[in-house]
């Protein structure tokens, strides 16, 4: 469903990669190797559509992916590093907040369930532990279904509980048919991943 | 533009800004200082406070105004929020066009109710409150507009916070001059009205701008 072809990235006057190129399956999932720096989140930023490739192209389905980045942007859900969330407001007001965003699916409680936080849903975010609040960022996955998952370091501060509860979330998305890109230096609840180092 | 996610986004910066009420206060009684300054400087004969109110009460709200703005994008930009806002389908413009509705509605009302007090320092004969009301709910709409590009512009720049307002103030100088003459009009027993229709053009051009620069600027950021 995804294809890069040759994609490459520059960063102010320096190129990040050059002539990445994979194709994704719909059940597919492919990790992001490589040391500090290589390019990991900004592959991901630029699969997104929030940065513009140097050269290559994005495909989907065959045709081009940014060429209606809002169209684009409706097929996927990215995780970014920094969880997104506001202190001043409650689990269950900021899934409700992002399932409005993307056009009113999915039910918040379901989320937060999906992750075990439904005994916080009514603590101010500020109060969150990090890792809590990273499984908030999380739940945003398990709000409504897209094809296609973008996560720079999901487990990031995640104890063993959270990381499993994550392999169940994933492998229900493969087994619908969603595709997942991680980038991550830790081992991710992905089997049968491939992996592209940068 | 899809309806949904856009008021969604209003609503959220509402909600936020109730939970922060120290911005939206912070930005009134900024207000009411810079107003309370010009009588320590003019001297307090009300023939010359009354001469220089318009102006003053003009300018000293939307330097109110420009106050939030440097935040408007910034805190976004830092947790992530920007990141999952341009992924939402909204386009950039609409996602400027929301942050700049949500920017006038959290500093435009409490900058009005400030407006009496204000008025009254400045020795504003009441005869020309409505009209002043009138102006600064229309100057500050504009500074909103144009504070939302600017603030899209300035977003990632190193010390952006201090360009800002060089950016912003130059462009909102007509805004003060139709502002402020609608005010001397309404002191001067005058119709205000030609001077209110002219600042409303200002806004009716800036509101399918002003995003548009917004957008193209978060776009490309």
């Amino acid at each position: 469903m995804l294809e890069a072809r040759d994609l490459a990235c520059l960063r102010g006057e320096r190129a990040v990669f050059a002539g990445v190129s994979f194709r994704l399956a719909p059940g597919a999932a492919l990790l992001l190797t490589g040391a500090n720096g290589a390019g990991k989140s900004s592959l991901l930023r630029l699969l997104a559509g929030l940065l513009r490739p140097a050269a290559g192209a994005l495909l989907w389905e065959g045709a081009d992916a940014l060429a209606d980045r809002a169209e684009h942007a409706r097929r996927l859900r990215f995780l970014s590093p920094q969880d997104a969330l506001k202190p001043a407001l409650t689990p269950r007001e900021s899934l409700a907040f992002a399932a409005r965003l993307h056009g009113g699916g999915g039910a918040p409680d379901a989320a937060l369930d999906a992750l075990g936080l439904l005994p916080l849903a009514e603590l101010p975010v500020r109060l969150l532990s990090t890792g809590q609040r990273r499984r908030l960022a999380l739940a945003r996955l398990a709000l409504a279904p897209a094809p296609l998952w973008l996560l720079d370091e999901p487990t990031l501060g995640l104890d063993a509980a959270s990381v499993s509860r994550l392999g169940g979330l994933l492998a229900r998305h493969r087994e619908g048919g969603g595709a997942v890109v991680a980038a991550t230096h830790l081992p991710l609840p992905l089997p049968g991943a491939a992996e592209l180092r940068l | 533009m899809r309806g949904g996610p856009w008021f969604a986004l209003v609503a959220q910066e509402l909600r936020l800004a109730a939970r922060h009420p120290g911005d939206s206060l912070a930005a009134v009684l900024f207000f009411v200082l810079v107003a309370a300054l010009f009588p320590f400087g003019s001297g307090p004969a009300p023939e010359a406070l009354a001469r220089s109110a318009p102006g003053a009460l003009v300018a000293s709200a939307l330097l109110a105004a420009l106050l939030p703005l440097d935040r408007l994008f910034g805190a976004d930009a830092e947790d992530g929020t920007l990141d999952q806002l341009l992924l939402s389908g909204l386009s950039p413009a609409a996602l400027a066009g929301a942050k700049a509705a949500a920017h006038f509605l959290t500093t435009g009302p409490p900058l009005l109710l400030a407006t009496p007090v204000a008025a009254a320092m400045l020795q504003l004969p009441t005869a020309a409150w409505p009209a002043a009301l009138a102006a600064l709910g229309l100057s500050s709409a504009f500074l909103s507009l144009l504070g939302t590009a600017g603030a899209a512009l300035t977003l990632g720049a190193r010390r952006g916070g201090a360009l800002l307002p060089l950016l912003v103030l130059p462009l909102a100088i007509p805004a003060v001059i139709f502002g402020a003459a609608a005010i001397e009009a309404a002191t001067a027993g005058l119709p205000a009205r030609p001077m209110l229709l002219l600042l409303g053009a200002l806004v009716a051009a800036a509101l399918p701008l002003a995003p548009l620069a917004a957008g193209a600027a978060l776009r490309e950021g």
